[in-house]
């Protein structure tokens, strides 16, 4: 009871209280506990947030580390030192393993338990299982680590992971569904704010889409093959990883976006009524836009036009999440010039934009005769996924960590600022030299003489890629600079003594 | 299925598609939601007060 009412306290003297009514004497007590300098009681359970997020940090090092050691690899081949398990093949899934599903999963795991919680006024509902997802989905990333580089892999891209890793996964994430939907129905107020509806939407399609997808038949421990067969096969897999895009890097973080910007800026969000329209407009059209990754395959030709017809009407959605972020800080620009955790978030909506943009362009049959199978497409998915969502969960991460350690802002703005130069050259660097080499490759690819053969080898393409290739380079090392600074404030951040770090640009209106 | 009838359920899917478009925009728009969704925009600025978390600190050690 004493947390309860310890609670009450704290907020009349923070005069947000709009609450039950307060218990006589309350006060009181809530000074004499704050009066002890008494240890941080929790009713919410922050426990496996904080988990989350320092992983977070970690696998976010990790994850990027491999990308550069496999960008550099691109420039300078010998750098695989003949190992077989250090080859670009068993790096390259390892490093989208990595990022996607380490990084920004152990993101997502921290954000949506951490949003569902005060936005519904409960503690977790389950908190043991809770634990039990986090040190589950810590396994499945040792298992990947572990597997991919002994050249263990169902061949799936983004689903590479054999099926006794597959099963993992899905009890995982049946038990997040669990924890996240427990917590929503044990919510204490009315209305289900939409980043939960966001976060919602991200659970149960993840599931959907990771179970129809890894339907494979075993035929040792570590090998299985699909339960599909050709053409069925790829559509089966592109429906899965482009809507592991659309629901795992674009609604979940969506769902961080609308709950972290609003309390990064201090006021609401610009427009709940579009947020309520574009989540469904966004999660229904998404479903469909997968078959943009097999134009001009032997996919029947009504399914490449209908994947692409759905990717250019996403632009509409992705556009109005975009606007509905941006404008919130309508009012409040000034906030932007001296609080980097606010640059971070309206870059990421930035980049989000101009992803989906670029999208739906690269989604149309003519351009994607071009772009298909060049770096440009790389270009593409770094500006959404270094641009966007690193760009937000490093600023939410920032957001964070301080709320889950006792202190009002992180040890140093100043390194905030020093990671968002840093992560911002890096990423402009990596994506215009990306989207340079692409069209050049796609350019050179396409050439024929006036008798019809072509006028360049391919190896004359790839060594035209190569400036390329070390400015990416440049710029990758820059991101993964921009992790260390973080992790350096962040442990910083992590060892003061609660409280002692207080004032500043970063406080929001809690 | 013959090929008109294939079609003219196409037309029939993308006209309820639309309707439930335009069902959402009017809903979302409606007069009598505006409350309910200006209380939930605020969700995120006032958490239960009832509530310690790691980030409800007292205003602590002046």
């Amino acid at each position: 009871m004493t947390a309860y009412q310890f609670g009450q306290a704290a907020s009349v003297a923070a005069g947000t209280l709009d609450g039950p009514p307060l218990v006589a004497g309350a006060g009181a007590k809530g000074a004499a506990a704050h009066d002890e300098g008494a240890a941080v009681r929790t009713d919410y359970t922050d426990g496996v947030v904080r988990q989350f997020a320092i992983m977070t940090v970690v696998w976010g090092i990790v994850g990027m580390l491999v990308g550069v050691i496999i960008a550099a690899q691109l420039l300078f081949p010998a750098l695989n030192f003949d190992l077989p398990f250090l080859t670009y093949s068993r790096l390259r899934p390892l490093h989208t393993n990595a990022v996607i599903f380490a990084f920004g999963g152990s993101a997502l795991f921290a954000t949506s338990y951490y949003i569902v919680q005060r936005t519904c006024h409960t503690p977790l509902f389950l908190p043991g299982l809770a634990q039990f997802t986090f040190w589950g989905w810590q396994l499945i990333i040792l298992l990947a680590a572990v597997t991919l580089p002994l050249g263990i892999t169902s061949g799936k891209e983004y689903a590479e992971l054999e099926w006794p890793i597959d099963l993992a996964i899905a009890v995982v994430w049946v038990a997040y569904a669990v924890v996240f939907f427990g917590t929503l129905a044990i919510r204490k107020v009315k209305h289900i704010y939409v980043a939960n509806w966001f976060f919602a939407a991200y659970i149960i399609t993840i599931a959907v889409l990771h179970i129809v997808n890894s339907a494979e038949v075993p035929v040792t421990l570590t090998k299985s093959y699909s339960a599909y067969s050709g053409v069925t096969d790829a559509m089966v897999q592109w429906w899965y990883g482009h809507n592991a895009v659309g629901f795992f890097l674009t609604a979940a973080f969506l769902g961080m976006m609308y709950y972290f910007i609003p309390k990064q800026a201090g006021r609401p969000i610009y427009s709940y009524r579009l947020s309520i329209v574009h989540f469904w407009s966004l999660i229904s059209i998404y479903m469909w836009a997968g078959p943009h990754h097999l134009h001009y395959t032997t996919l029947p030709d009504w399914v490449q036009t209908l994947g692409m017809v759905f990717s250019l009407m996403l632009l509409a959605p992705s556009w109005g999440g975009m606007i509905n972020g941006i404008m919130t800080l309508s009012g409040a620009w000034h906030k932007l010039r001296t609080d980097p955790i606010l640059k971070f978030l309206i870059v990421s909506l930035s980049f989000y934009g101009m992803s989906t943009f670029e999208g739906p362009m690269m989604s149309i049959k003519t351009v994607n005769a071009l772009s298909h199978y060049t770096d440009w497409t790389i270009g593409h998915v770094h500006s959404g996924a270094l641009g966007w969502v690193a760009m937000v969960s490093v600023g939410t991460m920032y957001a964070l960590v301080p709320r889950l350690y006792g202190q009002t802002k992180m040890w140093s703005t100043r390194l905030i600022d020093w990671h968002f130069w840093t992560t911002t050259i890096g990423i402009v660097l990596y994506v215009a030299s990306m989207w340079i080499a692409g069209v050049m490759q796609g350019l050179m690819w396409r050439a024929t003489n006036a008798d019809g053969t072509l006028t360049y080898t391919f190896v004359e393409a790839l060594k035209a890629t190569y400036p390329y290739y070390a400015v990416r380079l440049v710029g990758g090392t820059l991101v993964l600079a921009g992790m260390f600074i973080m992790a350096y404030n962040v442990a910083k951040t992590i060892g003061q003594r609660r409280g002692a770090l207080e004032g500043g640009p970063a406080v929001a209106s809690a | 299925m013959s090929l008109d009838t294939l079609n003219l359920l196409r037309g029939i899917a993308t006209l309820l598609a639309m309707g439930a478009f335009v069902a959402v925009v009017l809903w979302a728009w409606s007069r009598r939601r505006r409350e309910t969704f200006d209380a939930a925009a605020r969700l995120p600025l006032e958490e239960d007060p009832g509530f310690v978390g790691a980030d409800r600190q007292p205003p602590a050690r002046r």
